[in-house]
């Protein structure tokens, strides 16, 4: 065990110059390290750096939801269309439901929802209740769809606002992972990630007054609605009565931007060429007629269609503050959610509280790396020294594979690195431990150090193998700062076996040549 | 040359012969901590329990009572106000309020603008944290799942490496520490969150590593000493790999000892569930791994082990 082939010393020599390099990036900041150097550092988390963390998930039941919601109208249209009699139509959890009058009708009414959709299942019993529900493939496939475009839509709104190096993150099914560094207070993000921003224009029902429509009587087709921002002379939102037909849909439009009319806050639009053509035609046909613009259900605003607007574009004009109609522009640039998001867990560390960690952790690193070497030196004497080399080989090791992979080093982690100090003289403790043993049994030095790095080896490995499994085990429970953790101690195991078995040995070979020792000062 | 020393060089304590005692103390220990568990419960963080909390530094030293009750009427439910280190710094938790995320999200606001009316600009939100309760009660079942598969995991790689036998030893070990950290926690009401997992399941690594590093020793003195009985080669086993254990718990010891002290407030639940790990992980690979090993009789290659429970301890041999 102690005689090392010249490619094997040269080996170990490679290993730690590689690792003093990458890992001395490190000493400099972000964008002071001399160009020879290489790029890569180890990236701080939001928990040391400060920043936010957000966790969404899609409310992919509103998606479903809506979908039923269509399907149900669109097998009504189809049932009316064809005259064929039924009661009862609406959903019944995640299907539609309805029941056919006439039980002669069965065969063809399957074939008629068979071809309104091909994403649907159509299931009848005998006495004529019809379940028509969505495979289960086209409802796994939308939600992919639906998880794909939300984070599309979060990154671009994000971008919008300029964050700088934000990560976005698909997790697990439905579940969007935002880390934003540096965002000290993610108010107006969340607010803008809490829209759907679903816009669409729709013509006012002026064939009833507000009273009217407020006692109930809502013309079929119509809805009553609230405004956005608007208030009437009670206090109360200001409503309107709304046709439910969408004229022209809000996904037509290429571009927003903020702007001033008349010293007041807008937003100014421009559709595509269907857009601009839709919007032409029904500003030319309701001439006079007010055009409510709705988001997500609300009511921006509903100016009265002075004349046809053919050339696209067009003005918002609610009673918006310069902040209001800076993010609506921007939801309406970056386009409408697939389905509402719900912020599930929020993580937001202050730079302050991050700095601290860092000093507070660099400053527990440094005391426990000095007391243990003191410790190791005290109990091994001239094997403490080796050991301690090792030990510090072990940490430069530990920081150039965490920069190599750019890593993420969180505060857990750094309690990682310092346990992993605490630790890692295991493997030398085993072996001089060892040594002492077959010293004590009456062997020559060199028989004896041969003997403890033999015997010893079992253990080492069955030791930090297990140590390694539950590494992995937190590697899988964690969310970031936990994960963090697991790696910087799994990366530690691996590289403190490393340096126990290899730099230790190589320096004690080294010495026990030279210097041919009567007895082993251990 | 003679140096400082932990452990005297050879030991031969009979460690087999007292097993009852310790049998009966940990026994005791587990049956307290799951008494305790059902009593006090734990104080689980926002983790698991979903809420809010918010780290702020004020200006000047903290006015807690003042800030108790301008937050207590916001009528938010409970709220926990505690120092945070230092005087000026403040850990505020509230309950998990009824509703969705919106209901969490307008908690948060209010909470920010009551105290940004009494305590002005000077404030400094240091940290806000909310879970919501979906996330939290999956949490709990990735917290258990993790710490049940590791223990598992130990169980089939000891078994491979070692015998079932072996395996069974470990994994009561592993139970033990489990249990008694658990304990523990809910003792001292320390908050529970998921750092404190993660200590649970290095504790168990660490633990185990422990454990097997004896294990690898009465493997071998099982092939060494064939006309042995088996309380001696236990007892032998232990004292060979005492100086080791006691070491190595010293080194972990002293790292955890100066993250505990300096590494700040964040980690100290982290470092204290850690630095008492250690403490147990030790005791339980000799008082407990071992002497079970005698109730579930690992094969020795020569002969079976006479089980008389007093064993001397073989002398050594080169």
């Amino acid at each position: 065990m102690l005689r090392f082939q010249p490619w094997k010393i040269a080996l170990v020599a490679l290993v730690c110059a590689v690792g003093v390099l990458f890992a001395l990036p490190n000493l400099f900041g972000r964008d002071n390290a001399p160009g020879w150097l290489p790029g890569s550092q180890i990236n701080l988390g939001l928990d040391l750096q400060g920043g936010s963390h957000l966790l969404l998930e899609v409310d992919f039941n509103a998606l479903l939801r809506e979908r039923l919601q269509a399907l149900v109208d669109e097998t009504r249209i189809a049932l009316r269309e064809e005259r064929i009699g039924y009661s009862g139509l609406g959903t019944q959890g995640d299907a539609v439901g309805f029941r056919l009058i006439d039980l002669a009708n069965v065969s063809r009414v399957t074939g008629l929802l068979a071809e309104l959709d091909p994403e649907i299942e159509v299931e009848s019993d005998e006495v004529g209740n019809f379940t028509v529900a969505m495979t289960e493939d086209a409802i796994e496939q939308r939600l992919r769809l639906a998880v794909e475009q939300s984070i599309e839509i979060v990154r671009r709104r994000i971008d919008e606002t300029g964050t700088r190096e934000p990560t976005i993150q698909r997790q697990g099914e439905d579940r969007i992972m935002v880390q934003l560094p540096g965002v000290e207070d993610p108010e107006r993000i969340k607010a803008l990630l809490g829209k759907t921003a679903k816009m669409s224009f729709h013509l006012v029902d002026e064939t009833v007054s507000l009273s009217e429509a407020r006692q109930g009587r809502v013309p079929p087709g119509s809805a009553l609605l609230e405004s956005d921002s608007e208030i009437d002379s009670a206090g109360n939102p200001r409503q309107y009565v709304v046709r439910k037909r969408v004229v022209v849909s809000g996904d037509t439009l290429v571009d927003a931007q903020p702007t001033f009319q008349d010293n007041e806050p807008v937003v100014s639009f421009r559709f595509d060429s269907t857009g601009t053509k839709r919007f032409g035609d029904v500003t030319q046909d309701n001439t006079g007629q007010m055009l409510a613009i709705l988001l997500d259900g609300k009511v921006i605003s509903a100016p009265v269609i002075r004349e046809p607007i053919l050339g696209g574009t067009g003005i918002i004009s609610g009673s918006f503050t310069v902040e209001a109609a800076n993010d609506l522009a921007l939801l309406l640039r970056a386009g409408a959610l697939p389905a509402p998001l719900t912020i599930l867990e929020e993580r937001t560390v202050g730079p302050d509280l991050g700095a601290d960690s860092i000093r507070a952790g660099k400053i527990a690193s440094v005391i426990g790396l000095v007391t243990v070497i003191v410790f190791m030196m005290l109990y091994y004497g001239l094997f403490g020294i080796f050991s301690a080399c090792a030990l510090v080989t072990n940490l430069v090791l530990l920081l150039g594979v965490l920069s190599l992979f750019q890593a993420t080093l969180t505060l857990p982690g750094i309690a990682g690195i310092v346990l992993t100090l605490g630790m890692a003289v295991d493997a030398n403790v085993l072996i001089f431990e060892r040594i002492r043993e077959e010293v004590r049994s009456g062997k020559t030095p060199i028989a004896a150090m041969d003997a403890g790095y033999k015997r010893a080896f079992s253990a080492i490995i069955d030791a930090n193998i297990t140590t390694l499994i539950a590494a992995v085990m937190l590697f899988n429970l964690g969310s970031g700062p936990v994960k963090g953790f697991a790696v910087t101690l799994g990366i530690g195991i691996i590289t403190s076996v490393f340096t126990a078995m290899m730099v230790t040995r190589l320096l004690s070979a080294i010495w026990l040549r030279r210097a041919r020792p009567k007895e082993l000062p251990i | 040359m003679k140096r400082f020393r932990l452990i005297p060089d050879e030991t031969s304590i009979n460690f087999v012969r007292r097993r009852f005692v310790f049998f009966a103390f940990s026994v005791v220990l587990a049956i307290a901590s799951i008494g305790l568990y059902f009593a006090n419960g734990l104080n689980f963080g926002i983790d698991f329990a979903g809420g809010i909390m918010i780290e702020v530094g004020t200006p000047g030293p903290a006015n807690l009572a003042g800030m108790r009750s301008s937050l207590g009427q916001l009528g938010l439910g409970e709220v926990q106000l505690q120092e945070f280190g230092a005087p000026d710094d403040v850990l505020i938790r509230v309950e998990r309020q009824p509703g969705g995320a919106e209901a969490q999200n307008a908690a948060v606001q209010l909470i920010r603008q009551s105290l940004g009316d009494s305590l002005g600009d000077g404030i400094e939100y240091r940290r806000v944290e909310f879970v919501g309760p979906k996330v939290g009660g999956e949490l709990i079942k990735a917290g258990i799942m993790a710490v049940l598969a590791s223990v598992l995991a130990m169980l089939i790689y000891i078994w491979f490496r070692f015998e079932l036998p072996f395996g069974i030893g470990a994994v009561i070990a592993l139970i033990h520490d489990v249990l008694v950290t658990i304990g523990m926690f809910a003792l001292v009401g320390l908050e529970f969150n998921l750092s404190i997992v993660a200590a649970l399941l290095l504790i168990v690594g660490y633990s185990m590593n422990d454990t097997v590093v004896v294990y690898d020793r009465v493997r071998e003195n099982l092939r060494k000493y064939k006309s042995r009985t088996l309380p001696e080669i236990l007892n032998r086993s232990v004292n060979d790999t005492l100086s080791r254990t006691v070491m190595t718990s010293a080194t972990t010891l002293l790292a955890l000892l100066a993250l505990f002290i300096f590494g700040g407030e964040v980690i100290r639940g982290f470092s204290f569930a850690m630095i008492w790990g250690i403490l147990v992980g030790t005791y339980s690979s000799i008082f407990i791994a071992t002497p079970v090993l005698l109730y579930l009789k690992p094969r020795q290659s020569g002969g079976a082990g006479k089980i008389d429970g007093g064993g001397g301890i073989p002398a050594k041999g080169g």
